[in-house]
Protein backbone atom coordinates (compact mmCIF):
# COMPACT_ATOMS: atom_id res chain seq x y z
CA UNK A 1 0.00 0.00 0.00
CA UNK A 2 1.68 2.99 -0.94
CA UNK A 3 0.97 6.49 1.12
CA UNK A 4 1.73 10.23 -0.13
CA UNK A 5 2.02 13.01 2.37
CA UNK A 6 1.33 16.23 0.22
CA UNK A 7 2.89 18.95 1.62
CA UNK A 8 2.12 22.68 1.02
CA UNK A 9 4.23 25.82 2.22
CA UNK A 10 3.46 25.93 5.78
CA UNK A 11 2.31 22.40 6.70
CA UNK A 12 4.06 20.54 9.45
CA UNK A 13 2.94 17.12 10.30
CA UNK A 14 4.66 15.47 6.88
CA UNK A 15 7.59 14.16 8.34
CA UNK A 16 5.74 12.64 11.50
CA UNK A 17 2.91 10.54 8.54
CA UNK A 18 6.00 9.26 6.83
CA UNK A 19 7.62 7.95 9.75
CA UNK A 20 4.70 5.99 10.82
CA UNK A 21 3.71 4.60 7.28
CA UNK A 22 7.33 4.24 6.17
CA UNK A 23 9.19 3.92 9.65
CA UNK A 24 6.81 1.91 11.42
CA UNK A 25 4.69 0.56 9.03
CA UNK A 26 7.14 -0.26 6.27
CA UNK A 27 5.03 0.81 3.89
CA UNK A 28 6.50 2.90 0.34
CA UNK A 29 5.58 6.43 1.25
CA UNK A 30 6.75 9.64 -0.62
CA UNK A 31 5.74 13.30 -0.52
CA UNK A 32 4.06 14.83 -2.39
CA UNK A 33 4.57 18.75 -2.80
CA UNK A 34 1.75 20.73 -3.79
CA UNK A 35 2.74 21.67 -7.49
CA UNK A 36 2.76 18.12 -8.59
CA UNK A 37 -0.47 16.60 -10.00
CA UNK A 38 0.34 12.92 -10.59
CA UNK A 39 -1.48 10.69 -8.01
CA UNK A 40 -1.68 7.54 -9.85
CA UNK A 41 1.17 5.99 -8.33
CA UNK A 42 -0.81 6.64 -4.84
CA UNK A 43 -3.06 4.39 -2.98
CA UNK A 44 -2.97 6.70 -0.13
CA UNK A 45 -3.60 10.58 -0.13
CA UNK A 46 -2.99 12.25 3.08
CA UNK A 47 -3.09 15.81 3.62
CA UNK A 48 -1.31 16.60 6.80
CA UNK A 49 -1.49 19.17 9.68
CA UNK A 50 0.29 22.34 9.99
CA UNK A 51 -0.69 25.98 8.47
CA UNK A 52 -0.88 25.29 4.62
CA UNK A 53 -0.09 28.58 3.06
CA UNK A 54 -0.51 30.35 6.03
CA UNK A 55 -3.60 29.72 6.77
CA UNK A 56 -3.61 33.04 5.19
CA UNK A 57 -7.71 33.98 4.61
CA UNK A 58 -8.92 30.83 6.12
CA UNK A 59 -7.84 27.86 7.14
CA UNK A 60 -7.27 25.29 4.23
CA UNK A 61 -8.66 27.86 1.52
CA UNK A 62 -5.65 28.40 -0.70
CA UNK A 63 -4.67 25.03 -0.84
CA UNK A 64 -7.74 24.13 -2.28
CA UNK A 65 -6.83 25.13 -5.36
CA UNK A 66 -3.08 23.86 -5.60
CA UNK A 67 -2.54 21.47 -8.67
CA UNK A 68 -2.10 18.46 -6.23
CA UNK A 69 -5.57 19.45 -4.56
CA UNK A 70 -7.16 19.09 -8.16
CA UNK A 71 -5.70 15.63 -8.28
CA UNK A 72 -6.64 14.89 -4.63
CA UNK A 73 -10.58 15.70 -5.73
CA UNK A 74 -9.76 12.97 -9.09
CA UNK A 75 -8.22 10.45 -6.61
CA UNK A 76 -11.00 10.69 -3.97
CA UNK A 77 -13.87 10.66 -6.79
CA UNK A 78 -12.57 7.62 -8.14
CA UNK A 79 -12.91 6.55 -4.55
CA UNK A 80 -9.85 6.13 -3.62
CA UNK A 81 -8.60 6.46 0.27
CA UNK A 82 -8.12 10.27 1.52
CA UNK A 83 -7.18 10.88 4.62
CA UNK A 84 -6.91 14.95 6.53
CA UNK A 85 -5.58 15.22 9.52
CA UNK A 86 -6.17 19.03 10.83
CA UNK A 87 -5.49 21.37 8.82
CA UNK A 88 -6.05 18.49 6.20
CA UNK A 89 -9.35 18.60 7.91
CA UNK A 90 -9.55 22.11 7.35
CA UNK A 91 -8.32 21.50 3.29
CA UNK A 92 -10.70 18.53 2.39
CA UNK A 93 -13.60 20.85 3.84
CA UNK A 94 -12.93 24.05 1.50
CA UNK A 95 -12.13 21.43 -1.13
CA UNK A 96 -15.94 19.99 -0.72
CA UNK A 97 -14.47 16.80 -0.29
CA UNK A 98 -16.14 17.08 3.19
CA UNK A 99 -19.14 18.73 4.23
CA UNK A 100 -19.15 21.73 6.96
CA UNK A 101 -16.18 23.82 7.96
CA UNK A 102 -13.98 23.94 10.94
CA UNK A 103 -13.96 27.32 12.74
CA UNK A 104 -12.36 29.24 16.20
CA UNK A 105 -12.62 27.03 19.53
CA UNK A 106 -15.39 27.78 21.52
CA UNK A 107 -12.99 28.80 24.50
CA UNK A 108 -10.70 31.03 22.92
CA UNK A 109 -7.55 29.20 23.28
CA UNK A 110 -4.96 26.90 20.54
CA UNK A 111 -5.68 23.55 22.41
CA UNK A 112 -2.98 21.54 22.58
CA UNK A 113 -3.75 18.41 24.29
CA UNK A 114 -4.35 14.68 24.41
CA UNK A 115 -8.23 13.92 24.64
CA UNK A 116 -10.63 11.06 24.83
CA UNK A 117 -12.59 10.25 21.76
CA UNK A 118 -15.22 7.75 20.97
CA UNK A 119 -14.69 5.69 18.16
CA UNK A 120 -18.34 5.63 16.55
CA UNK A 121 -18.45 2.50 14.17
CA UNK A 122 -15.57 0.16 12.81
CA UNK A 123 -16.98 -1.01 9.72
CA UNK A 124 -15.29 1.43 7.62
CA UNK A 125 -11.55 1.04 6.46
CA UNK A 126 -10.93 3.81 8.60
CA UNK A 127 -12.24 1.98 12.17
CA UNK A 128 -11.71 -1.19 11.42
CA UNK A 129 -8.89 -1.60 13.67
CA UNK A 130 -10.85 -0.54 16.77
CA UNK A 131 -14.37 -1.72 18.78
CA UNK A 132 -17.24 0.27 18.70
CA UNK A 133 -17.62 2.70 21.45
CA UNK A 134 -14.07 2.18 21.86
CA UNK A 135 -12.30 5.33 23.77
CA UNK A 136 -9.08 5.81 22.65
CA UNK A 137 -6.75 9.17 23.69
CA UNK A 138 -4.99 10.94 20.69
CA UNK A 139 -3.38 14.44 21.04
CA UNK A 140 -4.90 17.67 19.04
CA UNK A 141 -3.72 21.01 18.39
CA UNK A 142 -5.51 23.82 17.21
CA UNK A 143 -7.00 27.04 17.27
CA UNK A 144 -9.96 26.70 14.62
CA UNK A 145 -10.93 23.17 14.46
CA UNK A 146 -14.72 23.63 16.39
CA UNK A 147 -16.71 21.63 13.49
CA UNK A 148 -19.55 23.83 12.39
CA UNK A 149 -22.66 22.83 9.59
CA UNK A 150 -25.96 23.98 9.43
CA UNK A 151 -28.77 21.84 10.39
CA UNK A 152 -29.92 20.05 7.74
CA UNK A 153 -25.89 18.63 6.57
CA UNK A 154 -25.71 18.09 10.67
CA UNK A 155 -28.94 16.01 10.70
CA UNK A 156 -28.13 13.93 7.31
CA UNK A 157 -24.22 13.77 8.84
CA UNK A 158 -26.19 11.54 11.63
CA UNK A 159 -28.48 10.04 9.73
CA UNK A 160 -26.17 8.53 7.67
CA UNK A 161 -23.63 7.35 10.25
CA UNK A 162 -20.59 10.02 8.86
CA UNK A 163 -19.66 10.88 12.12
CA UNK A 164 -16.15 8.44 13.13
CA UNK A 165 -15.28 9.83 16.00
CA UNK A 166 -16.70 12.31 19.01
CA UNK A 167 -14.99 14.00 22.00
CA UNK A 168 -15.97 12.65 24.98
CA UNK A 169 -15.15 12.03 28.78
CA UNK A 170 -13.09 9.27 29.81
CA UNK A 171 -15.97 6.37 29.88
CA UNK A 172 -16.84 7.60 26.30
CA UNK A 173 -19.84 10.22 27.23
CA UNK A 174 -19.94 12.93 24.47
CA UNK A 175 -20.61 15.43 26.81
CA UNK A 176 -20.15 19.26 26.61
CA UNK A 177 -17.87 19.10 29.11
CA UNK A 178 -15.61 17.15 27.06
CA UNK A 179 -16.42 18.76 23.88
CA UNK A 180 -12.58 20.14 23.46
CA UNK A 181 -13.30 23.09 21.21
CA UNK A 182 -17.53 23.41 21.21
CA UNK A 183 -17.84 21.46 17.96
CA UNK A 184 -21.26 20.55 16.79
CA UNK A 185 -22.53 17.35 18.45
CA UNK A 186 -19.01 16.95 19.33
CA UNK A 187 -17.44 15.85 16.00
CA UNK A 188 -13.74 15.23 15.88
CA UNK A 189 -13.97 13.32 12.86
CA UNK A 190 -16.33 12.63 9.89
CA UNK A 191 -16.20 11.20 6.61
CA UNK A 192 -17.93 11.24 3.06
CA UNK A 193 -21.24 9.27 2.46
CA UNK A 194 -18.86 6.90 0.21
CA UNK A 195 -16.65 6.24 3.51
CA UNK A 196 -13.81 6.73 1.06
CA UNK A 197 -12.68 10.38 2.51
CA UNK A 198 -11.86 10.13 6.12
CA UNK A 199 -11.19 14.08 7.80
CA UNK A 200 -10.25 14.56 11.52
CA UNK A 201 -8.93 17.48 13.67
CA UNK A 202 -7.08 14.65 16.35
CA UNK A 203 -3.57 13.71 15.24
CA UNK A 204 -3.25 9.67 14.84
CA UNK A 205 -0.10 10.17 13.42
CA UNK A 206 1.26 11.35 17.08
CA UNK A 207 -0.10 8.78 18.93
CA UNK A 208 1.33 5.47 16.56
CA UNK A 209 4.91 5.36 18.28
CA UNK A 210 5.36 3.76 21.30
CA UNK A 211 8.46 6.44 21.75
CA UNK A 212 5.43 9.09 22.25
CA UNK A 213 4.34 7.47 25.36
CA UNK A 214 0.62 6.76 23.23
CA UNK A 215 0.26 4.36 20.82
CA UNK A 216 -4.01 4.71 20.51
CA UNK A 217 -3.87 6.48 16.58
CA UNK A 218 -1.92 3.94 15.04
CA UNK A 219 -5.06 1.11 14.60
CA UNK A 220 -6.06 3.81 12.25
CA UNK A 221 -2.63 2.89 9.92
CA UNK A 222 -2.36 -0.78 10.59
CA UNK A 223 -6.37 -0.96 10.00
CA UNK A 224 -5.51 0.17 6.41
CA UNK A 225 -3.17 -2.82 5.65
CA UNK A 226 -5.48 -5.22 7.27
CA UNK A 227 -9.11 -4.28 5.57
CA UNK A 228 -6.77 -3.79 2.17
CA UNK A 229 -4.13 -6.73 1.89
CA UNK A 230 -4.39 -6.99 -2.35
CA UNK A 231 -2.13 -3.58 -2.04
CA UNK A 232 -0.38 -4.13 1.24
CA UNK B 1 -12.61 48.86 -24.07
CA UNK B 2 -12.15 47.61 -20.62
CA UNK B 3 -12.81 49.96 -17.22
CA UNK B 4 -10.87 49.63 -13.56
CA UNK B 5 -13.37 48.89 -10.72
CA UNK B 6 -12.39 48.74 -7.45
CA UNK B 7 -14.50 46.83 -4.92
CA UNK B 8 -14.91 46.88 -1.24
CA UNK B 9 -15.71 43.49 -0.15
CA UNK B 10 -17.12 42.56 3.30
CA UNK B 11 -17.30 38.88 4.73
CA UNK B 12 -18.82 38.63 7.75
CA UNK B 13 -19.88 35.02 9.34
CA UNK B 14 -23.15 34.21 9.43
CA UNK B 15 -25.34 35.16 12.51
CA UNK B 16 -25.53 31.83 13.24
CA UNK B 17 -22.22 31.23 13.64
CA UNK B 18 -20.75 31.71 17.17
CA UNK B 19 -18.01 34.05 17.02
CA UNK B 20 -15.52 33.86 20.24
CA UNK B 21 -13.14 36.65 18.98
CA UNK B 22 -16.10 38.99 18.51
CA UNK B 23 -16.91 37.82 22.17
CA UNK B 24 -14.00 38.47 23.49
CA UNK B 25 -13.78 41.92 21.75
CA UNK B 26 -16.90 42.56 24.02
CA UNK B 27 -15.36 41.41 27.37
CA UNK B 28 -12.28 43.74 26.53
CA UNK B 29 -14.50 47.11 25.78
CA UNK B 30 -16.52 46.29 28.61
CA UNK B 31 -13.69 45.99 30.74
CA UNK B 32 -12.26 49.73 29.32
CA UNK B 33 -16.03 50.51 30.53
CA UNK B 34 -18.07 50.41 27.45
CA UNK B 35 -20.84 48.11 29.28
CA UNK B 36 -24.02 49.44 26.83
CA UNK B 37 -21.85 47.39 23.67
CA UNK B 38 -24.40 44.36 23.11
CA UNK B 39 -22.29 42.52 20.44
CA UNK B 40 -19.25 42.43 18.10
CA UNK B 41 -18.97 40.48 15.59
CA UNK B 42 -15.45 39.94 13.25
CA UNK B 43 -15.27 40.14 10.03
CA UNK B 44 -13.19 40.73 6.90
CA UNK B 45 -12.45 43.76 4.29
CA UNK B 46 -11.06 42.85 1.22
CA UNK B 47 -10.33 45.62 -1.37
CA UNK B 48 -10.21 44.43 -5.10
CA UNK B 49 -8.82 46.42 -7.92
CA UNK B 50 -9.98 44.60 -11.13
CA UNK B 51 -10.57 45.24 -15.35
CA UNK B 52 -13.98 44.55 -16.54
CA UNK B 53 -15.79 45.54 -19.66
CA UNK B 54 -18.87 46.90 -18.06
CA UNK B 55 -20.01 47.38 -14.09
CA UNK B 56 -21.92 44.01 -14.48
CA UNK B 57 -19.31 42.08 -15.88
CA UNK B 58 -17.45 43.11 -12.88
CA UNK B 59 -20.03 42.39 -10.76
CA UNK B 60 -20.44 38.90 -11.69
CA UNK B 61 -16.79 38.42 -11.82
CA UNK B 62 -16.83 39.44 -8.33
CA UNK B 63 -19.55 37.16 -7.16
CA UNK B 64 -17.53 34.33 -8.24
CA UNK B 65 -14.61 35.80 -6.77
CA UNK B 66 -16.24 36.01 -3.66
CA UNK B 67 -18.48 32.10 -3.45
CA UNK B 68 -15.56 30.30 -4.45
CA UNK B 69 -12.41 31.62 -2.40
CA UNK B 70 -13.12 35.08 -0.47
CA UNK B 71 -16.32 33.87 1.60
CA UNK B 72 -17.33 30.16 2.57
CA UNK B 73 -20.81 30.19 1.90
CA UNK B 74 -21.14 27.58 5.02
CA UNK B 75 -19.96 29.79 7.56
CA UNK B 76 -19.90 33.37 5.70
CA UNK B 77 -21.99 36.31 4.11
CA UNK B 78 -20.01 38.99 1.92
CA UNK B 79 -21.29 42.09 0.36
CA UNK B 80 -19.56 44.17 -1.88
CA UNK B 81 -19.91 48.10 -3.17
CA UNK B 82 -18.22 48.82 -6.56
CA UNK B 83 -16.51 52.11 -7.87
CA UNK B 84 -15.72 52.72 -11.15
CA UNK B 85 -12.40 55.22 -12.35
Amino acid sequence: MKFGVVVFPGSNCDRDLVWVTQGLLNQPTRLIWHEESDLSDIDVVVVPGGFSYGDYLRCGAIARFSPVMQSTLDHARAGKLVLGICNGFQVLTEAGLLPGALVRNRDLNFICDRVPLRVERTDLIWTGGYQKGQVITVPIAHGEGSYYADADTLNELEDNQQVLFRYCDANGNATPESNANGSLNNIAGICNRQGNVLGMMPHPERASDQALGCVDGFALFEGLLKAMPAIA
Amino acid sequence: MTQKYQAQIYVTLRPSVLDPAGTAVQSGLSHMGYTNVDQVRIGKYVEVTLNADDEDAARQQLDRICDELLANPVIENYRFDLTGS
